[in-house]
Parts: C-alpha cells; sequence; structure tokens
C-alpha cells in the first residue's frame, strides 16, 4: 500500500462532499455551525450506541466468533436506529433554535430555511460517518502491509472507500427527505428513510461479496436522491433550466450578467 | 495564564467603518434596526449582497442590548473556531510527525512526582499530588497577576509578559525547529538557524507587543499556544494531565464567576478603567482601523460636532468636490482602493473623521482603540490543543478519538458563545469544551473504539 492508494481513496471517498462543502458550506457561517453540530450529534448516537454495545457483549461475554458477530449485528441495527433518533432530535432542536432567533432578532424572515437546515445537517451527519467509518482505514493504507495475504479481499480499501462515497450522500438524502416529512407531519417517510438506512447497513452484512453490497447501495442512493431531489423542489424543468443556464432565479441569485 | 472570554461589546462606541471581518454577511446589517432607522435607510444595500453603508453605524446606549444578542452570531463563532482549529492542527501535526513531543525526558518542576510506579494506587495519588501543585501555582500567579494589576504595576507586567513572550519566540521555537529538522533530516547551517529565528522572534515580539497587522499578530498568538501546549503535552505525564485538564476547568469557572474570583477582578478593574487587557495574553478577532486616522482640524471637529447622528454617506455627497483631494487622511490611494472594492466607497473627509474622533471613545491615547468582536483568552488556546495533542498522542482509537475531541471542543466553544451573547459578561471558556473534550476522550477511547474496529474488521457500515 502507498501514497497513491491513500490519496486515491480519500479523494474517492471524500471528493464530492469536501465539493459540496466548498461551494455551499464554506461562505455560510451559520451553516458550518449547523454542519458541525449535526455532526457532534451523529457523534453522541455513535457513543450510546457503542455502550450499549459494549455491555451487551460483557454481559453476553462469550469469546466465540459467531456469537461476537451476532452482537455486533445487533449493535448495528440499534446504532442505525439510535441515529435515526437523534436526526429527529437534531430537527426539533433547530425547529426551537430557529424559533428563538427569530423572537430575538424581530426579524420577519428567519435566517437560514428547514430546507437548508436539513441539508446541512444531512450533510453534517454523512461527513461524521464516512469519517469515523474511514479515517483509521485510510490511515493504515499508508502504512506497510499488503490486503487481503490473509484471504481477505485485497480490495478492501478500495471497496470500503467506495461504500463511504455511497454512504455520505446517503445521509444528506435522508437528512432532506426526513425533515421535510417531519415539517409535513408525513409519518410513512421518516419510517421509510429508516428502513433504507436499516437496508444499506444490512447489506453490508454481505461483505465481502462486495456485488451484494455495493451495487444495491448505490440503487438505494440515486433512488433516494430523485426523491430527495423532488421533495426539495426539484423538478425535470428546473434541472433542464439549470443545465442549459437558463434558471433566471438561480442566476439574479448569484449575479451573473447576461 | 487567563483563560475567559471578554465581550467587548459593553460599552464602547462601535466603528463599522472600518474593515471588520471582509466577508459580506448581510445578516448582521439587518439587526442594527432601530439604529438604522434613523439614518439613511437604504434598504437597496443590501440585496446585491455589498455592504456599502457600513458608515457609522454608532451604537446608543439603550440598543446595545438588543444588538449585543446577534453580534456573537455565527460570524464570530467561526472567528474563533479557524484560529482553534488551526492551532490543534498544528499541534496535532507536530505530535504525530516529530516524536521528540513524545518522547519522555523527565517532567516540569511543577510536577515532581513520577508517574512510573509500581502499583495503580501509588500512580493515582501521584498524579493528584503533581496536579494539586500545578494548579497552586497558577493560582498563585495568577493572584499575583491580579494584584500587580490593581496596583497599577503596569510595568512589572509588561516585563513579565515580555520574558515570557521572548522564551517562548525565541528558545521553544529554535528548539522545535531544531526538533523539525531531525526529524526531516534536513541539513541546517547555525548562521541560517540564527537568522531565521532572530527575524521570527523579533517580528512576533514587535507585532505581539506593539503594532502589526492583524493577522500577523493572530498568526503569532497561535503559534505561541501551540508551542506551549507542545511543551505542556511533552512534560506532563498521561494522568497527571487529564487531571490538570480537568482541575482547571473547574478553577476557571470558579475565577471568572465567583464574585471574589480573582480573573473576574482582572475583568472588572479593566472595565472600571476602559482599558483593554494585554495583548499578549488575549486572541482577539477584529481590530479597528481607527489606529491610521490622521488628525482632524478644529472647524471640522466644530461642524461635526453639532450633528448626533452623523450620516456618513449623505455628508460625503455634500462635501464631495472640497478639499478631499488635498487631505486624504493618510490613507494612500492603494489602500483606499482596496477598502473601496471591498466595503464599497467611502469618503474619509475630514469632517467624517472628525465625527467619528468626536464620538466618546473610552480609550486612552496609549492604547488600542477598543475592539469589536470576540475575545478568547491564550490559555483556552493552550489547554485546548493540549486536549487534542494528547488525544492524538496517547488514544489507542488514534484518529477517531482525536477528531471526536477536536469536534467536542468545537461545539463546547459554541455553546460558550451562545451563553456569552445571553449573558453578556465575561465567561470562562475552558468548562464547558474541556468536560466535552474528557468525556469524549474517554468514551471512544473505550466503547466507541472497540466498536469501530470490529465494524472495520468486518466491514460493516452504520
Amino acid at each position: 500500500m502507498t501514497t497513491a492508494v491513500f490519496i486515491g481513496c480519500s479523494f474517492i471517498a471524500f471528493g464530492p462532499v469536501l465539493a459540496l462543502c466548498v461551494c455551499t458550506i464554506a461562505a455560510e457561517p451559520l451553516s458550518l455551525v449547523f454542519l458541525i453540530t449535526g455532526g457532534f450529534f451523529w457523534l453522541v448516537s455513535l457513543l450510546l450506541s457503542s455502550l450499549v454495545w459494549f455491555i451487551a457483549v460483557q454481559i453476553g461475554g462469550s469469546n466465540n466468533a459467531s456469537v461476537k458477530k451476532n452482537f455486533l449485528i445487533f449493535g448495528v441495527v440499534f446504532s442505525v436506529l439510535l441515529q435515526e433518533v437523534f436526526r429527529f432530535a437534531y430537527y426539533k432542536l433547530l425547529k426551537k433554535a430557529n424559533k428563538g432567533l427569530m423572537t430575538v432578532s424581530q426579524e420577519e424572515t428567519i435566517p437560514i430555511s428547514v430546507r437548508q437546515l436539513s441539508y446541512v445537517s444531512g450533510l453534517g451527519f454523512g461527513i461524521m460517518s464516512g469519517i469515523f467509518s474511514l479515517v483509521n482505514i485510510l490511515t493504515d493504507s499508508l502504512g506497510l502491509g499488503s490486503a487481503g495475504i490473509y484471504g481477505d479481499s485485497p480490495q478492501y480499501f478500495l471497496s470500503s472507500a467506495f461504500m463511504t462515497l455511497a454512504i455520505v450522500p446517503l445521509h444528506v438524502f435522508w437528512g432532506i427527505v426526513f425533515f421535510d416529512a417531519c415539517e409535513k407531519k408525513k409519518w410513512w417517510a421518516p419510517a421509510l428513510v429508516i428502513l433504507s438506512h436499516l437496508l444499506v447497513s444490512g447489506l453490508t452484512f454481505l461483505n465481502p461479496q462486495y456485488d451484494g453490497s455495493l451495487v444495491p447501495s448505490y440503487i438505494i442512493m440515486m433512488l433516494m436522491g430523485t426523491w430527495a431531489f423532488f421533495t426539495a423542489g426539484g423538478s425535470l424543468r428546473n434541472l433542464k433550466l439549470c443545465l442549459m443556464c437558463r434558471d433566471k432565479d438561480f442566476l439574479l441569485a448569484n449575479q451573473h450578467p447576461r | 495564564p487567563t483563560q475567559f472570554i471578554q465581550n467587548t461589546g459593553c460599552k464602547q462606541m462601535l466603528m463599522e467603518m472600518g474593515l471588520l471581518i471582509l466577508q459580506n454577511d448581510n445578516s448582521e446589517r439587518r439587526r442594527h434596526d432601530n439604529s438604522e432607522r434613523r439614518r439613511n435607510d437604504n434598504p437597496e444595500s443590501e440585496t446585491n449582497g455589498q455592504p456599502q453603508n457600513r458608515a457609522q453605524q454608532v451604537v446608543e446606549q439603550d440598543e446595545e442590548d438588543e444588538e449585543l444578542t446577534l453580534k456573537y452570531g455565527a460570524k464570530h463563532v467561526i472567528m474563533l473556531f479557524a484560529p482553534v482549529t488551526l492551532c490543534m492542527v498544528v499541534v496535532v501535526a507536530t505530535i504525530k510527525s516529530v516524536s521528540f513531543y513524545t518522547r519522555k525526558d523527565g517532567q516540569l518542576i511543577y510536577t515532581p512526582f513520577t508517574e512510573d510506579t509500581d502499583t495503580v494506587g501509588q500512580r493515582a495519588l501521584n498524579s493528584i499530588l503533581n496536579a494539586a501543585i500545578m494548579i497552586s501555582v497558577i493560582i498563585v500567579m495568577t493572584i499575583l497577576l491580579v494584584v500587580l494589576y490593581k496596583y497599577r504595576c503596569y510595568k512589572v507586567i509588561h516585563g513579565w509578559l515580555i520574558i515570557s513572550s521572548l522564551l517562548l519566540l525565541f528558545f521553544f521555537s529554535f528548539i522545535y525547529l531544531g526538533e523539525v529538522f531531525k526529524t526531516y533530516n534536513v541539513a541546517m547551517d547555525y548562521i541560517t538557524l540564527a537568522l531565521m529565528i532572530w527575524n521570527f522572534g523579533v517580528v512576533g515580539m514587535i507585532c505581539i507587543h506593539w503594532k502589526g497587522p492583524l493577522r500577523l499578530q493572530q498568526a503569532y498568538l497561535i503559534m505561541i499556544s501551540a508551542l506551549m501546549a507542545l511543551v505542556f503535552i511533552k512534560y506532563l505525564p498521561e494522568w497527571t494531565a487529564w487531571l490538570i485538564l480537568a482541575v482547571i476547568s473547574v478553577y476557571d469557572l470558579v475565577a471568572v464567576l465567583c464574585p471574589k474570583g480573582p480573573l473576574r477582578m482582572l475583568v472588572e478593574t479593566a472595565q472600571e478603567r476602559n482599558e483593554t487587557l494585554f495583548p499578549a495574553l488575549i486572541y482577539s478577532s477584529t481590530m479597528m482601523w481607527l489606529v491610521n486616522m490622521a488628525e482632524e482640524d478644529p472647524e471640522a471637529q466644530r461642524k461635526a460636532s453639532k450633528s448626533s447622528t452623523y450620516d456618513k454617506q449623505a455628508a460625503a455627497n455634500q462635501i464631495q468636490n472640497e478639499d478631499a483631494d488635498m487631505d486624504d487622511g493618510g490613507f494612500n490611494p492603494e489602500w483606499e482602493q482596496q477598502r473601496d472594492s471591498r466595503i464599497g466607497p467611502l469618503e474619509s473627509t475630514p469632517e467624517s473623521r472628525a465625527a467619528v474622533q468626536a464620538l466618546p471613545s473610552n480609550s486612552q491615547a496609549s492604547e488600542d482603540p477598543e475592539e469589536r468582536g470576540v475575545k478568547l483568552g491564550l490559555g483556552d488556546f493552550i489547554f485546548y490543543s493540549v486536549l487534542v495533542g494528547k488525544a492524538s498522542a496517547t488514544a489507542s482509537g488514534d484518529w477517531n478519538t482525536t477528531l471526536a475531541c477536536f469536534v467536542a471542543i468545537l461545539i463546547g466553544l459554541c455553546l460558550t458563545l451562545l451563553l456569552l451573547a445571553i449573558f453578556k459578561k465575561a465567561l470562562p471558556a475552558l468548562p464547558i469544551s474541556i468536560t466535552f473534550g474528557l468525556v469524549f476522550y474517554f468514551a471512544t477511547d473505550n466503547l466507541v473504539q472497540p466498536f469501530m474496529d470490529q465494524l472495520a474488521f468486518h466491514q460493516f457500515y452504520i
């Protein structure tokens, strides 16, 4: 493993999200604060779920490999559920904060819209999730060793990077759909989000058969992406206008001379 | 060793004609509701994102409360996030690459008891004693500082600060540079080294203790905080370090919030005397341009003092063709161009300057005019970096733990700034962040790391 693998894998996994951050978050200090707070919420959920897993393992107390794996599966499921609970908690907190900001600032409009908040919070969750999943693996890829000499897959690093590449946008899409559904009180949508999150995590149980886990995850990501796009107010017409640089609102907002 | 955030907005007249931080932040402009309605209402000036009418939004005493609540908005949070992050990044990068700072080469005299003991109980006892000694030293020094300040022994304080910054800027950076060269196997001769260290140190002394570009001063403060943090990381044994961090955040809480706490007395005395605190101990995010302002002439002063709310734009329009060409106020054309491109065209005329100077300013002649923005004590930087540095040096979870501590500290800082906006007085910056940091360090290292390790082993994703 070399620096090339390190750089390659880190950019595969974090390239798109870095581009998203640079283009949309870096200029807005408020968004950056909410991003980091979203990451913090994800971190707290991880902490609590690892606490539960740790206690379960200590109570279960066996050195059997399959028993350990079962405990791990239980830990994963619990963690996914807890993450979604914390996503809901973050939504509640943001609503309260927005209300507070409005009463204090005596303005008519809130400084940041719920849609933007949903995007930012999803991004925060995604970034923390991706970083925690991948960063130790990346550090290992810089060092000495060969992947797969004990019979594991030699594509360990690449597949991890690609999986992270799928997970981060998934969190963004889940965030958008989730918040929108909570706003409109459509409770079937968050249930669907939770189910799809469980599905994606469950598919990773099939690793190292990557065709069983990676390909469906990407399909789910595309589906969630389209769902989030339409939820956020996009439409085929908008897309066409945007791609052909004829979207007047967008252009006005960015002051491009025409 | 001061750790606090000072709310500088409490009583001064704020000049936003200056070059705050050059971001087009519309949300703050909109909040100056009452004060703006009385003067030039240019609602259009904000829609295209150019902060053009930053002119003289004089803050009246009674409107302060509303404005202050949102002064510490997200922009100020980011203005503190950036230097704190930078300091931590420097410390972590050094710890990871230069092995000198993780090698055990003895301990400071403030922590005389060793931690290489036979039993766990002995080790715990030793670390408690070490922490107690260190904290007493810090308490004594803080009380000494407050006493000296109260009895106006400024020379002693300045001498003390100058000696300590000399030590940091020359000696510690010399050691640092030496170790970096050793790590990367760079050949260097003493003459070049002496020249580099001399330049670095002298410019640092000038920037920190006298005047200098804001960014350079901020950079130097970050560097000396990082150097100090590295010294602590190297010479404090493990359990002692964690205990010291915990105890010092309790001390910070007590010292800043209790009525007779030394740091609170320091802040109150400084506010009574309308002085700014020592620049060598505080990181401040902004500075005003008034330091460069030229002398006004008497007629202009009389003319300007008639109007209480001075409309800069209107005045500029009126007197545009007068002797504005002759008297450019000491700004050279390039600076003016730069300023114009950033905050829109302004005219610095004798009247405008006189109006600005006629505003009651509560700064003494020898000090810098009071600054707007948030200030964070250097001790906070140092202890945040010590926490993150120790986490990266000794944690088994490695990067996960470091990142978790980093996020925890940032969120603690965010919460502290939120409390600052609500309570509007000097607050201790250490307790919340260090508590979060410690909780996350121990939790991540012992709970999350095995979990993530197992997940990575099986390549499960959550």
